[in-house]
C-alpha cells in the first residue's frame, strides 16, 4: 500500500514579530524543509507615487520619509538630487556636508535596527536593548535639526531647511567618540557567538551572478563579493572629498551581510567625523529665489518677501520639462527616483525604486531547501522595511 | 565602454534599425525602440562585452491618456563594469500585450507584476502574472491618470456581518485640488499672447 504525502501550507504573518512588518509569507513545507515561499506584499500600500503626482515638489518630500522609515533622510536625498539635477541648482558646500552627515546617521540608524533585530530573530535579546539606546540618541539629533524624530522633512532642493542648531555639531562629534565602543560591545555579543554563527553562517547564500540577476544592491550585493557602492562609483554631493572604505563579503551568506553592516557603521562614523572637521560656516541652501524662500528677517520687514514666501509655499516652484533617474546609496541598497516633470509645479510621474522590493522578491530562491527556522534569519538579513517595499 | 559617446555609437551601429532614437542626457543614455525588438535589444545590452548592462534596475510605465500610443514602457539598466546607466523606452497602445523579460532577468518578475497591477499592461510569457501591491479582489489600475486619487472603494469592518467589507468611498469632504499656478505666467492663453507679441515685434 502506498501512502500519499501532502505538503503542508503554512501562513507566516502578516502579524508576526519576525515578519519585520506586514509580510504575509505562504510557505510550502515538506516536513521542516521549505519547498516554496510566496510573499504576499502590499498590506502597507499607501499609493505614495500617486500622491506625489498630486502634490507640489515641496509637498512631496514628507512622503519620502514614510518609505523606509528607519532612515528617512536618505530617501529625501534621492528626491532632492533628482530635482536639483533637472533644475541645475548648485548646493552650497555646507549644505552638502550637513546632508551627508544626516545620511550617514540614517545609515547607522538603519543598520543598528537591522543587526540587533536580526540577532533577536535568532534568539539574542540584549543587542536590541543596547542598540536602541544609541538609536534614541541619533533620533535626538534628527529632532534637534528638523523638529521631528522620524519624519524629518529636512532636505530641500538646493540644500536643507535650516542650519544646525547651536551645540549640535559638538554633540554629534561626542557621539562619534562613544559609539565605536557600543559597536564593539555588540560585536563581542554576536560576532564570535556560537549560536549566532550556527544560525547565520552558510544560510541564504547568494552567488555573485544571482545577486546581479535578481537586481540586488547595497549590502545584499556587497555581501556576495561585488564591490559596488554608489557613494564611491557615482558620487553625489561631497562624497568625493571623503575617504572611506567599502566593506565586501566573501561567501554571500547571512553572516557576511551582518559583518558588512557592522563595518559600514564604523565607516559611517568616520565619514561623519570627516564632515564635521571639514565643515565651515556658510549658506545652507541655494540663493536662487525661485526655489528658496526668503529669510525670516526679510519676511518681517519686506512685503515683497512675504508675498514671495507665500507664493513659494502655495504655488511651489516649477520644474522644467525633463526626465531623470537618480539613485543614492541608501542603507538598504540603491534607492532611486525616476522623475518626469512636465514644466508645472507638480511631478508628472515619480517612480520610486525601492531596494527592498527586489530583495524580497528573491525570497523564494533564497529559502528553497532551508529549514523553517531559517526563514526569520534570512528575512532578517534581507533588511526589509515595508514602508518602502509597499510604497 | 567607459566613454558614453562611444557606447552610444556602438549600440547604434550594432542594433541599427532596432533603435529609433538615442540621446545622452544627464550622463545617461536614453534609447527608444519598438515592442517587437525589445527582447533582442535587451539580450544584446546584457550580453555584449562592450555594453554589459547586467543589472536591471526597474521597469515602469508612464501614462499619457491624451496620446494615441497611451503607455510608455520604461526599463532602467545599470552596468557595473562600465559604471553606466541606460534608459530604454517604447510606446504601446492600450490593451497591447508586451513581451516579458523574466527569462533574461529573473528580477523582472515582480517589477512586471507591479506594472500590471498599477497600469494594467499585460505581459506575454510571464510565469506568474498576479496583482502585487493592491488588495485581493481589487479592481482598476491605480496609477493610471484617469484613476481618482481617492479611489473607488474603501474597506471597513462590519459589525453586522462580522467581516471586512468594501463599499464605495464616502468622504466628509471631497478631495480638493487647488490650482495655485499663477495666472500671470502660468495660463496658456496669456503665454501664447505674449509669444505672439514677441513675434510681431
Amino acid at each position: 500500500m502506498t501512502k500519499k504525502i501532502k505538503n503542508l501550507n503554512l501562513n507566516f504573518g502578516p502579524q508576526h514579530p519576525a515578519a519585520h512588518g506586514v509580510l504575509r509569507l505562504i510557505l510550502e513545507l515538506d516536513g521542516e524543509v521549505v519547498e516554496k515561499a510566496d510573499p504576499h506584499i502590499g498590506l502597507l500600500h499607501r499609493g505614495t507615487e500617486k500622491l506625489i503626482e498630486n502634490k507640489t515638489y515641496m509637498q512631496a518630500v514628507p512622503y519620502f520619509d514614510r518609505l523606509d522609515y528607519v532612515a528617512p533622510m536618505n530617501q529625501e536625498h534621492a528626491f532632492a538630487l533628482a530635482t536639483e539635477k533637472i533644475m541645475e541648482i548648485d548646493v552650497p558646500i555646507r549644505a552638502q556636508y550637513i546632508r551627508v552627515i544626516f545620511c550617514e546617521i540614517g545609515r547607522i540608524l538603519s543598520h543598528i535596527l537591522n543587526v540587533t533585530t536580526q540577532a533577536m530573530d535568532v534568539g539574542a535579546l540584549t543587542p536590541t536593548l543596547w542598540g536602541f539606546e544609541e538609536r534614541e540618541k541619533l533620533m535626538g539629533f534628527y529632532e534637534r535639526v528638523s523638529g521631528s524624530r522620524l519624519h524629518a522633512n529636512y532636505f530641500r532642493a538646493g540644500g536643507v531647511h535650516q542650519d544646525l542648531p547651536q551645540g549640535l555639531e559638538e554633540d554629534i562629534a561626542e557621539f562619534c567618540e562613544t559609539f565605536p565602543k557600543i559597536i564593539n560591545d555588540l560585536e563581542s555579543l554576536l560576532t564570535e557567538n556560537r549560536i549566532f554563527k550556527q544560525r547565520n553562517v552558510d544560510i541564504g547564500v547568494v552567488t555573485k551572478q544571482d545577486a546581479l540577476d535578481y537586481s540586488f544592491s547595497g549590502v545584499m550585493i556587497r555581501g556576495s563579493g561585488v564591490p559596488w557602492d554608489l557613494r564611491k562609483s557615482q558620487p553625489y554631493d561631497c562624497y568625493q572629498q571623503l575617504e572611506f572604505n567599502i566593506p565586501v563579503g566573501k561567501n554571500g551568506d547571512c553572516y557576511d551581510r551582518y559583518l558588512c553592516r557592522i563595518e559600514e557603521m564604523k565607516e559611517s562614523v568616520s565619514i561623519i567625523k570627516q564632515c564635521l572637521s571639514k565643515m565651515e560656516k556658510g549658506p545652507i541652501k541655494s540663493f536662487d529665489g525661485k526655489i528658496s524662500p526668503p529669510s525670516k528677517k526679510e519676511i518681517k520687514q519686506s512685503m515683497e518677501a512675504l508675498i514671495h514666501h507665500f507664493k513659494l509655499f502655495t504655488e511651489g516652484y516649477r520644474v522644467p520639462k525633463d526626465e531623470i533617474y537618480t539613485a543614492v546609496e541608501a542603507p538598504k541598497g540603491e534607492f532611486g527616483v525616476y522623475l518626469i516633470s512636465d514644466g508645472s509645479n507638480k511631478p508628472y510621474k515619480c517612480k520610486i525604486r525601492a531596494p527592498g522590493f527586489s530583495h524580497l522578491q528573491s525570497m523564494d530562491y533564497l529559502i528553497k531547501g532551508h529549514m523553517l527556522a531559517d526563514v526569520p534569519a534570512i528575512l532578517g538579513s534581507l533588511d526589509i522595511v515595508f514602508g518602502e517595499v509597499d510604497r | 565602454m567607459k566613454n558614453l559617446i562611444d557606447l552610444e555609437k556602438k549600440i547604434n551601429s550594432e542594433l541599427t534599425t532596432k533603435i529609433n532614437r538615442s540621446e545622452i542626457k544627464h550622463n545617461q543614455i536614453y534609447l527608444e525602440t519598438d515592442k517587437d525588438d525589445l527582447i533582442d535589444v535587451v539580450l544584446f545590452l546584457k550580453t555584449n562585452n562592450d555594453t554589459k548592462f547586467r543589472q536591471l534596475i526597474d521597469i515602469t510605465v508612464t501614462d499619457y491618456p491624451e496620446k494615441n500610443q497611451r503607455f510608455e514602457v520604461v526599463y532602467l539598466f545599470l552596468s557595473h563594469e562600465f559604471n553606466q546607466r541606460l534608459i530604454l523606452k517604447y510606446t504601446i497602445v492600450e490593451n497591447e500585450i508586451i513581451p516579458s523579460i523574466t527569462s533574461i532577468f529573473p528580477g523582472a518578475n515582480w517589477m512586471e507584476r507591479e506594472v500590471f497591477d498599477m497600469y494594467g499592461v499585460s505581459f506575454k510569457d510571464h510565469p506568474d502574472l498576479r496583482r502585487i501591491l493592491t488588495d485581493y479582489g481589487f479592481e482598476g489600475h491605480p496609477l493610471r491618470k484617469d484613476f481618482p486619487l481617492t479611489g473607488h472603494t474603501e474597506v471597513r469592518y462590519s459589525e453586522d456581518k462580522k467581516k471586512v467589507i468594501s463599499e464605495p468611498v464616502k468622504l466628509e469632504q471631497n478631495y480638493r485640488n487647488f490650482d495655485y499656478e499663477s495666472p500671470w505666467e502660468g495660463t496658456r492663453y496669456i503665454k501664447e499672447e505674449l509669444e505672439n507679441n514677441d513675434k510681431k515685434n
